[in-house]
């Protein structure tokens, strides 16, 4: 019996473990396989990121196309910034990036206020969140007049 | 070679008389909410619409921020029909967004989601989810100023969410802005991925239908006949897809799909912006959420609110296993009904203010 048994018995025991080398050898090679295949797909779904020179000062405006009582918007980079001049002939500006939900602001010479039509936002010329929705205030940028041009900072 | 000659040699090779068997014992319950059985495949006919039309836009649309707005434009203006083709797709769109939530709706009220139906439940809500989604990036593509706008909003909505916010938001917009490259994303989304899902769950959704036949509310059970599928509910069907043409083709005279001005990336959201109306209701909340709630953005916590709303949605036939009890039925009967009215009256709110 032991002899017919114990040859028997290391046999079964050996066979299994060459077996279950062979699946991790063949499942460790199938994964790396999936993950030579998915890798590049999931990298390639995500979009590279652009180095843009950050751009620190713009010539927003010219000041006669700037009447008191009236708001532009600018091209600052790839972003758009919002030159007011308020009644009193005050210049501010801001980035006109909503700060709800990435619409673009406006100024409205009715309220004298900046306005977000997306989500009825308001913003005072001070660029601080007054009404509606908006959580943080517009960011704001430094306006300096050279001569005719209206040139915005970076702060 | 005779018409029945040709019959025979195919049903040689692809046995035809196991499917026709099929179709001939394939029956419809008749009782006094059977008008409801007609919206599933009315919005399959409206899918099929919108297939047909949409590859005939395709020739020739061009999907990049210099030339959609224009090709659009020529599709309006130049092409032969061209104005009825996209009418169509734009009117058939919005019907079958509405013709889906009836039949959603239809299929909550009358708790058809019950065991066996668990899986038809959530294919169906999969392709709600695809609608909605065909229709966010069906929305973009004439690259006009509310779809530029609409996107900006939607996108940055996806970017809300906690940990996977910013990437789901770059993976969307193919950047950090809404530029040309979430247009050609969008394209992408809109013609290759969402067709190739819709036609998977339309499958199976379909396939579960024919499994286990339609569903008959418990006060009908032992009290109702039977309609053979072919032909006379399907001739009912296709009176109501003819119908369906008619209303097509009569809005889409009457109310050409507007083009608007196009999208410049430097001007201020346009006064009176909205949304498409099955977001509506979403971007009225919106508005009325206040900054800040217990310190925590409110915007996020509204977000967060919807997408939980969503969740429990989908997972309606797990949270009510036994939905015919007399209880179950009085708290599932008043929470689609504030659902359905809540939906309702924002939206009109969101209409006119």
């Amino acid at each position: 019996m032991q002899t017919v048994n114990g040859p028997g018995r290391s046999k079964e025991h050996e066979a299994p473990s060459r077996r279950r080398f062979l699946d991790y050898l063949l499942g460790t090679s199938a994964f790396a396989t999936l993950g030579a295949i998915f890798y590049p797909i999931i990298r390639f779904i995500a979009p590279p990121q652009i180095v843009e020179a950050m751009q620190n000062s713009v010539v927003a405006a010219k000041l006669n196309e700037l009447p008191p009582n009236s708001g532009k918007i600018f091209k600052f980079g790839n972003k758009p910034g919002i030159l007011v001049r308020s009644a009193s002939g005050e210049l501010k500006a801001f980035s006109a990036v909503c700060t709800h939900l990435d619409c673009i602001v406006q100024y409205r010479p009715d309220t004298k206020q900046i306005w977000c039509a997306c989500h009825n936002g308001q913003y005072n010329m001070n660029g601080q969140n007054v009404g509606g929705p908006p959580p943080r205030p517009l960011e704001e940028y430094a306006v300096n007049t050279r001569g005719d041009d209206v040139v915005v900072t970076r702060i | 070679m005779s018409l029945d000659q040709i019959r025979i040699w195919l049903d040689e090779r692809l046995s035809l008389g196991s499917v026709s068997e099929i179709a001939r014992k394939k029956e419809v319950p008749v009782h006094r909410h059977s008008i409801w059985y007609y919206f599933g495949g009315m919005t399959l006919f409206l899918f099929t619409v919108q297939v047909v039309t949409g590859i005939l836009l395709l020739l020739y649309y061009r999907p990049s921020a210099e030339n959609a707005f224009e090709s659009v434009q020529f599709i309006m203006t130049e092409v032969k029909f061209g104005w009825l083709i996209r009418s169509i797709h734009s009117w058939s769109a919005n019907l079958m967004i509405a013709t889906l939530f009836i039949h959603m709706f239809s299929v909550f009220f009358m708790r058809a989601y019950n065991k066996p139906r668990e899986l038809t439940w959530l294919s169906g809500v999969g392709l709600l989810f695809i609608s909605i989604a065909f229709g966010f990036s069906g929305y973009l593509l004439p690259w006009n100023e509310v779809s530029f706008f609409a996107t900006k909003v939607g996108t940055d909505i996806a970017g809300v969410v906690p940990v996977i916010g910013h990437s789901m938001l770059r993976f969307l917009r193919g950047g950090d802005e809404v530029t040309g490259a979430t247009l050609t994303r969008f394209f992408g989304f809109h013609v290759a991925v969402l067709p190739a899902l819709a036609t998977v769950f339309i499958g199976v959704h379909v396939l579960l239908v024919q499994l286990h036949g339609m569903h008959v509310p418990r006060r009908y059970e032992h009290n109702h006949g039977y309609m053979k599928f072919f032909p006379n509910f399907f001739l009912r069907d296709l009176i109501g897809w003819i119908l369906a043409i008619g209303v097509l083709a009569a809005l889409a005279a009457l109310f050409p799909w507007e083009l608007g001005v196009k999208a410049d990336p430097f001007a201020p959201a346009p006064a009176g912006i909205k949304p498409e109306w099955y977001f509506l209701f979403m971007f009225q909340t919106l508005k009325y959420i206040p900054a800040r709630i217990l310190g925590i953005e409110g915007e996020v916590l509204g977000i967060l609110a919807f997408m939980l709303g969503g969740l429990v949605w989908v997972v309606i036939p797990f949270i009510n296993r036994e939905p015919e009890q007399r209880r179950r039925i009085l708290i599932f009967n008043v929470f689609g009904v504030f659902v359905v009215l809540y939906i309702v009256v924002m939206t009109i709110v969101g209409y006119l203010a």
